[in-house]
């Protein structure tokens, strides 16, 4: 299964693997299509005696989380994994998580939230946790999955950051992929996470406090000010997380999303996940015909690098950005960001939102070479655009 | 609560925690009672009934005998009043105490 | 890069047969994807699995319609699962069933390469049972992959959950499927 030290592994895979390297104390989960295999690997390992975790297995997600809050106010490092329904589930939890400065680690294999019923793939499940006061990593392939899943640690336990980051992966098109990808030595992995020490664990009777408690209007204002300055720190800790991972894996991370042929590109698309990585093919596969087009995809959704992403869109002719989830009644999750990080230059690039893949529905290259295509027409209309839908 | 500054957001511990634990030692949290319970030491067999169902932690002990009732904490719910089993306490109207009582 | 598309039965090995290919790729030193469609999962569906085999990393993470060959593990399926669909006259079209490829031509329609194998025989003449084993040696042959690479991946693999009696006959099997179609 190797070559090198490189394997055919699952996005299942590589993220119980990050997950046994990590080796978090606790592990609360329950199982949802596509997420499930990632806690069975990952169960197995405990059961085979090669990580020493706590597996709690709960009667839903809801409990799962709380379970989790539990365990991290305790002091203990914690993870989890869901998707779809399964975060809807743990929603209020999250909230809480994120306000108790929990920094739990927690995989997303993004699938479609019901109605209807569906288990493919789109971002609807993470999008709507994206006002939760979570951190949100989005990966292309399993390379990604497994490195955020990684740095999310390191992230997460910050000094001045302690939230809760989500790792998102999209379900089956990564989950259930078997693709090539590189682990680290296991002893790599534990050198770079180090030890977890907590700020405030309930288990410290020495050090009495309580946690959870009830807030009045007179204080809740600023524990949510509180929530807002460590967002503010995430974007600065993520870089230097990223410094030390390259370091020790020979990765390039170097921003809070990446840039494919951007920097001379008139025309850009801006997209999560592993829909960029066909989007990259269609933007070499133009570059050839000679046309100046680039892609940017956020790795980081939350906190949103605005600012950043205006620096390097500000000066193109037009740009389209691909939402693979609805804000029914509005424009979609990742174009109302980009558009509002735009929205104060003098000059700015005509921009156009399209919604592609809701319910896993496939998109080819030849579709995302239509959107470059659009762009280059200045009088293409301002309206949401559907790829793929029979209209 | 008016006895406590209240503190900008980066003054206090983060999320939420009460470094120390929550004590109510810190808050005088009896000042909503409209009944207060009146011990008559003297009708008091020290059966201890009145401390062990208190839901707040008003009765004050000292070597297993009841030395008083805490009024800085008690909400005058009578549950003191109910189950003391001599009917050495009683629930007063706090418009009706005396001074001294 | 070359597109594989693979057509079973839920519960005969397919997408087995599709994530082994990709571990013998891989150690081509090829970068590989092997996937398998998802839908209501019954023991006896046909269901497809995929694979993509490249001397470049892969980036494309959409599905496969136009693959350049095509393994048909269940004889069956030539009916029931249109396996034809988006395969180009250049393409190949491999086959388990007994038939000569003139019959299957004019079963299917398709004027490409057609290659039959007996894989079902195989499989139950080196005592395994699993057609899928042959298959992928038959189509190993086509890839024009290294024998012992091969081989040497599929016991790898195979022994990792399988006594090895069992391997034994798996890697018979597996060798006459190869050896049919060399």
């Amino acid at each position: 299964m190797s070559n090198g030290n490189k394997e055919v592994l699952t996005g299942h895979q590589v993220v119980a693997n990050a997950m046994r390297q990590v080796e978090p104390d606790v592990v609360a989960a329950y199982p949802i299509t596509p997420q499930s295999e990632i806690v069975e690997y990952f169960s197995q390992y405990v059961a085979d005696g090669k990580v020493d975790s706590e597996v709690i297995t709960v009667e839903s997600e809801h409990s799962a989380m709380s379970a989790c809050v539990g365990s991290a106010a305790a002091g203990a490092r914690t993870m989890t994994a869901t998707a779809s329904q399964g975060l809807a589930l743990m929603m209020e939890i999250v909230y809480i998580a994120a306000s108790m400065r929990t920094p739990i680690v927690m995989a997303v294999a993004n699938r479609a939230l019901s109605g209807p019923i569906n288990i493919h793939c789109d971002h609807s499940d993470s999008m709507a946790a994206r006002d939760s006061g979570v951190i949100q990593l989005y990966g292309e392939d399993a390379q990604e999955a497994y490195e955020f899943t990684l740095m999310a640690q390191r992230l997460a336990e910050s000094e001045d950051v302690l939230l809760p980051v989500m790792v998102t992966l999209d379900g089956f098109t990564l989950t259930h992929t078997a693709q090539v990808a590189e682990l680290l030595p296991d002893r790599a992995v534990s050198d770079f996470v180090g030890e977890y020490d907590a700020r405030y664990p309930l288990l410290d009777v020495e050090n009495p406090t309580t946690q959870g408690p009830f807030d009045m209007p007179d204080y809740y204002f600023e524990h949510k000010l509180q929530q807002v300055e460590a967002m503010e720190n995430v974007s600065d800790r993520f870089l230097e997380v990223q410094e030390e991972f390259n370091d020790l894996s020979g990765s390039s991370y170097d921003g809070l999303f990446e840039t494919y042929k951007l920097e001379d590109a008139d025309y850009a698309v801006v997209i999560l996940g592993s829909t960029a990585g066909t989007a990259k093919v269609v933007v070499d596969e133009l570059r050839e015909k000679g046309k100046k087009v680039g892609l940017l995809k956020p790795w980081l959704f939350r906190p949103f690098p605005g600012e950043e992403i205006k620096d390097v869109l500000v000066d193109k002719e037009a740009v389209a950005i691909l939402d693979r989830s609805l804000s029914f009644g509005s424009s979609g999750p990742l174009y109302l960001e980009v558009s509002s990080a735009l929205s104060d230059g003098d000059t700015k690039p005509r921009l156009y939102n399209y919604t592609y893949g809701l319910g896993g529905r496939d998109i080819k290259e030849d579709q995302i070479a239509g959107v470059f295509e659009d762009l280059e027409n200045p009088d293409l209309e301002d309206k949401m655009r559907y790829i793929g839908a029979r209209q | 609560m008016a006895e406590f500054e209240l503190k900008k957001y980066d003054e206090i511990p983060i999320g939420g925690v009460i470094e120390g634990g929550a004590t109510p030692e810190l808050n005088k949290t009896g000042d909503w009672r409209s009944e207060r319970p009146i011990w008559d030491e003297d009708t008091c067999i020290q059966c201890l009934q009145c401390w062990v169902n208190c839901p707040d932690a008003s009765f004050e002990i000292s070597e297993e005998e009841i030395q008083g009732i805490d009024y800085e904490h008690c909400k005058g719910c009578g549950i003191c009043a109910e189950i003391c089993p001599v009917d050495a306490i009683s629930m007063k109207p706090e418009g009706e105490v005396s001074e001294d009582e | 890069m070359k597109e594989i598309r693979w057509h079973g039965r839920g519960g005969q090995g397919a997408k087995t047969a599709s994530q082994l290919l990709a571990d013998i790729n891989l150690q081509e030193g090829k970068f590989v994807q092997s996937f398998p469609e998802y839908g209501p999962e019954r023991s006896g569906a046909p269901i497809r699995a995929y694979n993509r085999v490249s001397d470049e990393k892969i980036r494309v993470h959409s599905g496969v319609d136009e693959p350049e060959v095509v393994a048909v593990v269940d004889p069956t399926l030539l009916q029931a699962a249109n396996p034809t669909e988006g395969l180009s006259e250049d393409g190949v079209l491999l086959v388990n069933t007994p038939k000569s490829p003139d019959e299957v031509k004019d079963e299917t329609g398709f004027t490409g390469e057609v290659l039959t194998i007996d894989a079902t025989q195989i499989a139950e003449d080196a005592g395994s049972g699993y057609a899928n084993v042959p298959m992928l040696g038959a189509l190993v042959s086509v890839l024009g992959t290294d024998y012992e690479v091969a081989e040497a991946e599929v016991d790898k693999a195979l022994s990792k959950k399988l006594p090895d009696e069992i391997v034994e006959m798996n890697l018979q099997a597996f060798k006459v499927g190869y050896e049919t179609l060399s």
